[in-house]
């Protein structure tokens, strides 16, 4: 502590003596307990001085020391506020253009703001349903290999779950599960596919889903057990049947139904449509032989979920699972897996990671979101302490007379904070009414937002909607406020020039610029965002995705839908492959060449011998694969130019007959492509490879050469029910598939440009509104210019400079910052981007002057154009 | 009001303004009651007499002058009334009428 402070008293004992204390009898109470206090000081010591202070102060507390008057002014408030509401609804009546800038301003902020609300009380609301929801975790993996930058996935390995069951203590509950549990229900001659996860027997241990029927804690034991949705079970059973205990066929294996549960709450991010037990997917994995099933590595498909008994902290489990991981990680060279424990809770709004085994919408959109919405309403605020400033200079008067019958410079605050409160609630109702209009559209954004969110409107909203009016009134209204509230009587009243009065409005022009810089951002960020978006559109894959529609197999056999599709004339070009390439998702496997050391990771797809030619894959050498029989081993590949670039095997030519190392399968590459985009564009090309196994080929690829392709398609699905008529016929145009795996893009700019047009709304509205209002009052002035012999245009110009010069300000803002943000904020780690170009950065900028051009415009040449004989007449 | 009546310690404070004539304020009040009756006396006590002192029209009191010391607080001075004085000196012919009727002898007994 400083010396000075070491002589004073208790800083907040003196505000509360002051706050309560009568003013006659305030100073010299103080005096004593000051004196007292150096005494103690001295003889007592600092520490003790303060406390016999503090206890002082309170004992003084004592009816003929408090201020009488208290209730008196309370009473006097409350009648005040009858007068302050009546005088408010009037000032607003008055001047009809600017209350109505101000309401439809602050409604159209306020309305994304409420839907921003409405969607982070949602969210937040996400996975509470669950016991004790707080102390539920899940392990999540920080994966790198060699000097990689770390990849964070939402999934873990199987043994990382069992390890924490056998050596972790402090656990009330864990669960491992398994995406991925997929099949044909079939029951007589119903069949019914059906999705759902592996989970362990402690499942209904950690989570708290309503089990309608069935024992929970034995539910998920017994190998083969099923627990099926109430839906579910709906649509298996006929109505009547008890599915309690029945047997069903799920992938030609005979499944018990151990329990009933209620289907996943909506606002659960774990959504399933039955359990099977992780009993069954370790017997499956043992009959296929896989030893990998305990692996390290094996860790893309598993999830463990804890629930920590009372007491235990996450740092504890965190150490021990630190434990575990450098065990672990000391068996292998190059890899390095961390563990992380996240929240349940945080599931949702929590950072993006790989493989999620449910919804997530990322912590990072919500508050860009939040921040883009934040600066809306600021700007819609802006709009209304400006125009309330500019107004103020004609409800200085009123001030005047107010203090000099009495009222104190809280009463005048308080007046102009309620006047400013009613014009938001006046809003939020407007607000309200917009955002039934906004939702749906912004439902429509992306099919995502649309399974995860519902935007439903509870009855406790309307309390934050009311709150957040309040707060908005309050802020919007304070910088008036203080102003108004400050005014000396005897100045106003004698007529002291209003410049004098109001020297600080400076910070009208600072608050203009600052909204017209941020308009300006955003219209230059959609405009940007769109340019990516067409640029990714059209950008050169390096293969040909026209015509080509994917169609998915969904368990069928190859051959068959084969036949079936070559029997059409407007198919040209049939081939097999595993999954759809460019569009996002990616599937690994571990690669070495000659140095055992020496792996990385190899994207691949299994394709068959028409793929290549199909998708106009052009082969550097060697030769494409060769039909071959199903049986047969795999033992060839097609790689590109990166993979022997990364591993230095030589040319193309040298390349072919040598032998790649792939998941401990020796194959030798026959061919080499060019590198192409398998991935995002946004991502760079690494290690890819083509394979040859029959086995993984989900997707049949077939190349359309007709005019018509609405009929062909009708042809096309027709065929598939008539083949098979459980499954929904599953096929997409690649190209279509592309525009949706570009959609985040889509998203971004369809978003930012409407924020962009909200904000570019708002502060043209504002903008007006200053116009008018200097027309107004300079009206006299113009007059008298004109009749001294100003031209019209001159009085035009004489107006509107300041105000194109508080553009041309923000816009010298504004550019720069866009770029420097787009360059190297947010498209910094793309690898393939469109440059910003004079076109995005301008079209903003011109966008900008024009209307504002116009606004003022048209206010100015209205003032110039007025008789002076009309207006300097009534003086 | 409760009348005119004085209490011991009313009247034990009122004496003490006093005896201090030009300096009677509240802590120099609370110290030579202190030291005359070695008893502790809380500043509170004494304010809240001096507080009732004034609304019985007993004292008067005036603000000093600001000095350094106390956070430059001033100090507020009392001085008694007349009213403060006639009541001083009833009480004292009360008391004075009381110890004339008491025998001789009881007292010795001290």
């Amino acid at each position: 502590m400083s010396n000075k402070s070491a002589h004073q008293p208790p800083r907040w004992a003196d505000r509360f003596l002051e706050w309560y204390c009568r003013s006659e009898i305030l100073e010299d109470l103080q005096g004593d307990l000051y004196e007292h206090f150096e005494r103690n000081t001295i003889s007592k010591g600092k520490r003790k001085a303060r406390q016999i202070y503090w206890l002082d102060v309170l004992k003084f507390f004592r009816p003929y020391t408090i201020k009488k008057f208290k209730i008196v002014n309370n009473i006097t408030s409350f009648i005040m506020f009858k007068n302050y509401f009546k005088t408010s609804v009037r000032s607003i009546a008055r001047n009809k253009l600017f209350s109505a800038i101000n309401v439809f301003g602050l409604a159209v902020g306020m309305s994304v703001c409420l839907l921003m609300i409405t969607l982070f009380m949602e969210v937040r609301s996400y996975d509470r349903f669950h016991k004790d929801a707080d102390r539920i975790y899940r392990i999540n993996n920080i994966y790198q290999s060699l000097d990689e930058d770390p990849n964070y996935f939402a999934s873990t390995s199987i043994i990382a779950g069992k390890r924490l069951q056998e050596e972790v203590p402090g656990i009330e509950a864990s669960v491992i599960m398994r995406r991925n549990f997929v099949g044909d229900a079939t029951l007589g001659d119903k069949i019914i596919p059906i999705s759902g996860i592996y989970a362990s027997d402690d499942f209904f241990d950690v989570f708290s889903f309503k089990v309608l029927q069935g024992n929970p804690s034995t539910a998920l034991i017994e190998p083969y057990s099923v627990v099926l949705t109430d839906e579910t079970a709906a649509k298996i059973f006929d109505a009547g049947v008890d599915p309690l205990n029945q047997i069903i066929k799920i992938k030609d294996k005979d499944f018990k139904v151990t329990a009933i549960v209620e289907k996943p709450p909506f606002n659960s991010h774990l959504k399933f449509q039955s359990l099977a037990s992780f009993a069954t997917h370790e017997s499956e994995e043992s009959q296929r032989e896989n030893s990998n099933i305990m692996g390290w590595t094996n860790m893309w498909m598993n999830y463990c979920y804890m629930k920590l008994a009372e007491g235990t902290t996450v740092k504890q489990v965190n150490e021990r699972l630190a434990k575990i991981s450098e065990e672990e990680n000391q068996k292998f060279d190059r890899i390095n897996i961390q563990f992380a424990l996240q929240p349940i809770l945080n599931i949702m709004t929590g950072p993006d990671l790989s493989n999620q085994i449910g919804d997530s919408i990322g912590g990072e959109g919500l508050w860009v979101f939040a921040l883009l919405v934040f600066v809306v309403i600021l700007s819609a605020g802006f709009n209304y302490t400006n125009l309330s400033i500019a107004r103020s200079l004609r409800r200085a008067k009123e001030v005047g007379v107010r203090k000099v019958v009495g009222a104190t410079k809280g009463q005048i605050f308080s007046q102009f904070i309620i006047e400013a409160c009613i014009i938001s609630i006046f809003s939020l109702v407007l607000a309200y009414g917009l955002l039934l209009v906004l939702k749906p559209y912004f439902l429509n954004l992306a099919p995502e937002i649309q399974q995860t969110l519902h935007l439903d409107i509870e009855p406790k909203l309307f309390i934050y909607f009311f709150l957040f009016a309040l707060l908005v009134g309050l802020l919007a209204g304070l910088f008036p406020a203080i102003l108004l509230s400050k005014l000396k009587a005897a100045q106003v009243m004698k007529g002291v020039s209003n410049t004098k009065l109001f020297s600080k409005i400076n910070l009208r022009k600072v608050l203009l610029v600052i909204q017209f810089t941020l308009s300006l951002v955003f219209i230059i960020s959609a405009s940007i965002a769109f340019k990516q978006y067409k640029y990714a559109l059209a950008f050169d894959l390096g293969y040909k995705t026209e015509n080509v529609l994917n169609i998915e197999l969904q368990g069928n056999d190859v051959d068959q839908v084969k036949s079936l599709y070559e029997a059409i004339p407007e198919v040209s070009e049939i081939s097999e492959s595993s999954h759809m390439l460019s569009v996002g998702s990616r599937w690994g496997s571990d690669i070495k060449y000659e140095d055992p050391m020496d792996s990385t990771s190899l994207w691949y797809a299994s394709i068959d011998e028409n793929y290549i030619p199909m998708m106009k894959h052009k082969l550097l050498a060697g030769n494409n694969f060769e039909a071959r029989p199903l049986q047969k081993e795999e033992g060839e590949i097609i790689v590109n130019e990166a993979t022997i670039k990364r591993f230095n095997v030589g040319t193309p030519d040298e390349a072919i007959g040598k032998y790649l190392n792939v998941d401990d399968k020796k194959l030798r590459i026959i061919g080499v492509i060019e590198d192409f985009h398998y991935a995002k564009i946004s991502d760079g090309i690494e290690c890819f490879g083509f394979r040859y196994d029959p086995i993984e080929l989900y997707n049949i690829n077939l190349k359309i050469a007709s005019t018509d392709l609405i009929g062909t398609m009708k042809k096309l699905e027709s065929a598939w029910i008539d083949f098979d008529p459980v499954h929904e016929f599953k096929a997409t145009f690649y190209d279509d598939r592309l525009q949706e795996a570009y959609a985040d893009y889509s998203v971004m700019f369809t978003l930012v440009g409407f924020l962009a047009f909200l904000t570019m709304t708002i502060a043209s509205l504002g903008l007006l509104g200053m116009a008018v209002y200097t027309a107004e009052t300079r009206v006299k002035e113009i007059s008298i210019r004109k009749v001294l012999g100003a031209t019209e245009g001159s009085l035009v110009t004489l107006l509107a400079k300041g105000f194109m010069w508080l553009l041309v300000i923000s816009a010298a803002i504004a550019v720069p910052l866009a770029y420097y943000f787009f360059d190297s904020v947010i498209l910094q780690d793309a690898v393939n981007r469109a440059n910003i170009g004079a076109l995005e950065l301008l079209g903003g900028v011109l966008i900008i002057f024009t209307i504002g051009f116009i606004t003022i415009g048209s206010q100015t040449w209205k003032a110039a154009k007025a008789n002076p004989a009309e207006t300097l007449r009534n003086e | 009001m409760k009348g005119t009546n004085l209490g011991e310690f009313e009247e034990v404070v009122l004496l003490t303004i006093a005896t201090l004539m030009t300096e009677a304020y509240s802590v120099a009040i609370c110290d030579e009651i202190e030291r005359i009756t070695d008893r502790k006396v809380k500043l509170g006590v004494v304010h809240s007499v001096l507080n009732r002192l004034e609304e019985k029209g007993f004292v008067n009191s005036q603000l000093g002058e600001a000095t350094k010391v106390r956070g430059g607080r001033r100090k507020r001075f009392f001085e008694v009334t007349h009213a403060g004085k006639a009541t001083l000196q009833k009480v004292k012919s009360q008391r004075d009428e009381l110890w004339n009727l008491i025998p001789e002898f009881n007292l010795k007994m001290i």
